[in-house]
């Protein structure tokens, strides 16, 4: 019984670290340009993708994953300036159809490059498997874990103790007073895309190991990570990293207790679930306009 | 005893630790301009919004001919005879000068979608005398010159005499205008004045927030002043422009 | 609104009337039906983004309704296949109902939300339930009949769709024009302003959901009688994706636009169908760049450039 449970667990946490990766990057585009980027996605494709293909050169491990998370931080580079920041103060609407535009194109580009086959990484430190209280917890979840919270800690002091970091949080509190104080927005949109997409690529390497990856990887785990943005409070950093580990660990136990077929549609139930009870997620406020 | 037209009675409303309306009642009359006057911030503009449904109080009522409507949604208002215009204009710019005028009478109009269907002509035509009595409340705002103009084309002081249109074109009862002066040169300060008083003749009833003390005090019949969302004196033009509390607050020794 | 709404839709009669005497092959007439259903849809679809401002990113949920609707109904139930479209309608608007209600009352784009995670899972479950809807592999749907006389092939559905194409286009413009028509417009342009002079938005912007849905599902169930055949893709993320692309291109807000992006993005499939990856990087490069320099889509943009307004 513990077993049983502690395995989902297991697998949902892993999991779940690749959803709070995904979910702190549209959280931090979001903050900065009260953008959905729909190709979120794309990024953690990318990283596993190019892990592989570097590893496969023979790049060795190490500089394969370096290229693989710059590579993709570029890629966000180059679509904030070509595609986000010539519209800048454009409809939502035409904003959100964009970044799925920018997906598509990702995504055809890889898998006219690449292949539709399925790939795999090697384990960064084996595949013995480890026994805790008679699950089995593979030694790729302790790397997606551990670097994860790494990561997750390195933000919190970014944001909390560099400057850098907290023009980019007051860029995302009020955009017009943080331009009027000084702090170059444009310049915060343009490393929030770099860093959002390294943090999809960092995730989507780490999970490439225990999940494969393959050209159309990145649809449901963005998604799935954008679900986990929603139920932490959209806009809330804190939020994206517990919302994006609830929708792994709710998938996973809805997959290990409930139904195995209907693993992909718990986060959009979830998602459905948190949009009528309460939409401001976990952690986020309620926004009221001026008039 | 006349029962007021609008009676409200110990409003408040907090922003999570901002009260910004604290225990204010008046009343106001039918047929009169009432204005609504304080310093910035003073809570004048929450006070438009709660009375016109934007904003739920936190505590008090507001009774419109003896019926509460805190709370209630503008929709709601808007059947009960309550217009209002917008300190920060509220334009459909994707729609012409005349069709935002027209959108005003959304109410007097048979909006049900299969009526349209079947009664397509007679539906027609009633669109026909909407678009002629919108062109001419846009002449009687003075905005003749736009007839066939759209909504994105116009300067800021025409399109704050068309969202008086659009709400004439409610037929209200009862006209909120928040700020019609502000952002406009002193010509056209005269005419919104002008404007104002053509419609207070017209018999609505008139509650405006301005802080042109000139306009206010030509045209109001009674006055609020609010400070810090408080109420600080309420009276006649007369009594207001008198009152040593007010003066120190707001009006300065000169007024 | 242009003076002459209804010259665009004389002409599009003319050209359906003499199409099939041009076309050469039944290739070219199937291309032709599948142009004119999209547009219907996409008709339905552009009164939600384009008027309502609203985006649905599931919308081939609703289309996979009507479809496995008129393919399951008649098949395990026995029921007549005009009863299953009618059903599949119903079903999907009531689902259209449901969902919308709590969501409208939110600011923001939380429908984009909503309808993205409906259309994921119904496709999921028409993936699952293989026993109702044939699974991955997708299932036969028995023809429309009335009486002993069976509606199938491309001659009647061709007739039959470009009736419905016309009919659509007709009461866009009416509806456009329409009291119902120019509140739309408003809560597009003002949501505050439209409330304030008495326009219940809530029910307004159900009402237009509920709407596409049900058109969406019936023309899904014109697919479905029309072709023979279903299969999940007809439910997809990326059919949502198309028909949201058709919205945006032609021109949101703009009926003829409608029909000018569903015609295109019908098109554009076939002409790259042989360069797998190449139709979705296309795809995405048409969104990115259209939405970049023609915010306003095809037909707005010419209108403008041109002059005339049509």
């Amino acid at each position: 019984m513990l077993a049983e449970f502690l395995q989902f667990l297991f697998s949902g946490i892993t999991v779940g670290s690749t959803y709070a990766l995904a979910a702190l990057g549209f959280t931090l585009i979001y903050n900065s340009s009260h953008v959905i980027n729909f190709a979120q996605g794309e990024f953690i494709m990318l990283g596993g993708m190019l892990a592989v293909y570097f590893t496969h050169s023979g790049l060795g491990l190490p500089l394969s994953l370096v290229l693989a998370i710059v590579l993709p931080a570029i890629v966000g580079l180059v679509m904030e300036k070509v595609a986000i920041e010539p519209v800048k103060g454009a409809e939502p609407v035409t904003l959100i159809i964009i970044t799925i535009g920018a997906s598509l194109v990702l995504r055809g580009l890889v898998q006219i490059w690449l292949g539709k086959g399925t790939f795999s990484l090697p384990a960064f430190s084996g595949e013995q498997p480890i026994n805790v209280l008679g699950a089995t917890l593979m030694p790729q979840s302790l790397w997606v874990l551990g670097v994860t919270a790494v990561v997750v800690l390195c933000l919190w002091y970014f944001f909390a103790r560099t400057l850098m970091g907290k023009a980019m949080l007051a860029t995302s509190f009020n955009r017009v007073a943080a331009e009027l104080v000084g702090i170059n927005t444009d310049g915060v949109l343009f490393l929030s895309f770099a860093m959002s997409a390294a943090l999809g690529a960092l995730g989507g390497i780490l999970i490439t190991p225990i999940t494969l990856t393959s050209y159309d990887a990145g649809i449901m785990l963005g998604l799935k990570g954008f679900v986990g943005a929603v139920l932490g409070g959209l806009g809330s950093g804190l939020g994206a990293v517990v919302g994006g580990l609830l929708v792994g660990v709710l998938e996973a136990m809805g997959a290990g207790y409930i139904s195995s077929s209907y693993k992909d549609a718990m986060p959009f139930v979830l998602i459905l679930l948190i949009l009528f009870f309460r939409p401001s997620g976990l952690f986020g406020g309620k926004a009221t306009d001026r008039v | 005893m006349n029962m007021a037209l609008l009676e409200v009675q110990d409003l408040s409303i907090q922003f999570g630790g901002v009260k910004a309306v604290q225990n204010v009642s008046f009343s106001i009359d039918a047929g009169i301009v009432y204005a609504v006057i304080g310093p910035n911030g003073a809570g004048k503009t929450t006070l438009f919004n709660l009375i016109t449904g934007i904003y739920t109080p936190t505590a008090g009522s507001i009774l419109l001919d003896g019926q509460p409507i805190q709370g209630k949604s503008p929709d709601v208002l808007a059947k009960r005879g309550v217009a209002r215009t917008f300190q920060n204009l509220q334009i459909c710019m994707n729609m012409s000068a005349v069709e935002n005028v027209m959108v005003g009478a959304h109410l007097r109009l048979d909006r049900n979608l299969f009526k349209a269907a079947l009664r397509w002509p007679a539906l027609k035509a009633r669109d026909l005398d909407l678009h002629a009595e919108a062109l001419e409340l846009m002449r009687f705002v003075g905005l003749e010159a736009y007839a066939s103009a759209s909504a994105d084309s116009m300067s800021y002081g025409a399109l704050k005499r068309l969202e008086i249109a659009r709400a004439l074109a409610m037929k209200p009862r009862l006209l909120f205008l928040d700020e019609p002066a502000a952002g406009l040169n002193p010509k056209e300060t005269i005419e919104v004045d002008a404007l104002i008083r053509k419609v207070a003749d017209t018999g609505v009833t008139v509650v405006l927030v301005e802080h042109d003390m000139k306009m206010v005090m030509n045209l109001s019949d009674r006055i609020l002043v609010l400070d810090y969302g408080r109420k600080l004196a309420e009276g006649t033009a007369a009594e207001v422009r008198r009152n040593p509390d007010v003066i120190a607050a707001y009006l300065g020794a000169h007024a | 609104m242009s003076k002459h709404p209804y010259r665009g839709l004389t002409l599009i009669a003319a050209v359906l009337l003499l199409l099939p005497l041009v076309l050469p092959n039944s290739f070219y007439v199937d291309l032709a039906i599948r142009m004119a259903i999209n547009a219907v849809i996409v008709l339905g679809l552009n009164l939600l983004i384009g008027f309502a401002g609203q985006i649905s990113l599931g919308h081939a949920g609703f289309i996979g309704i009507g479809a496995y609707a008129s393919a399951a109904l008649p098949t395990h139930f026995g029921w007549h296949p005009l009863l299953a479209v009618v059903a599949g309608a119903i079903a999907a608007g009531a689902l259209a109902a449901v969902l919308a209600r709590p969501i409208f009352r939110l600011k923001g784009h939380y429908l984009a939300m909503a309808t993205l995670g409906l259309g994921i899972i119904i496709n999921i479950v028409v993936r699952n339930e293989a026993a109702l809807t044939g699974g991955p592999d997708g299932m036969a749907v028995p023809p429309m009949v009335f009486g002993s006389f069976e509606i199938s092939g491309d001659k009647p559905w061709y007739w039959i769709v470009a009736s419905l194409l016309c009919f659509s286009i007709w009461a866009s413009i009416i509806l456009i024009d329409s009291p119902f028509g120019r509140a739309l417009r408003a809560l597009h342009g003002s949501e505050v302003a439209s409330k304030v002079v008495g326009v219940n938005v809530l029910r307004y912007k159900l009402t237009v959901f509920v709407m596409s849905a049900m058109f969406a599902s019936i023309m899904g169930s014109v697919t479905a009688l029309y072709v023979g055949f279903v299969t999940p893709n007809l439910a997809d993320f990326f059919h949502s994706i198309e028909l949201v692309t058709m919205v945006v291109i032609g021109g949101m807000g703009s009926i003829y636009g409608s029909v000018l992006g569903a015609v295109l993005l019908t098109a554009l499939p076939q002409a790259l169908a042989t360069f797998e990856g190449w139709e979705t990087v296309v795809f995405g490069a048409i969104l990115m760049l259209s939405m970049i320099f023609m915010p306003k889509g095809l037909v707005p943009t010419l209108a403008a450039r041109f002059g005339k307004g049509e």
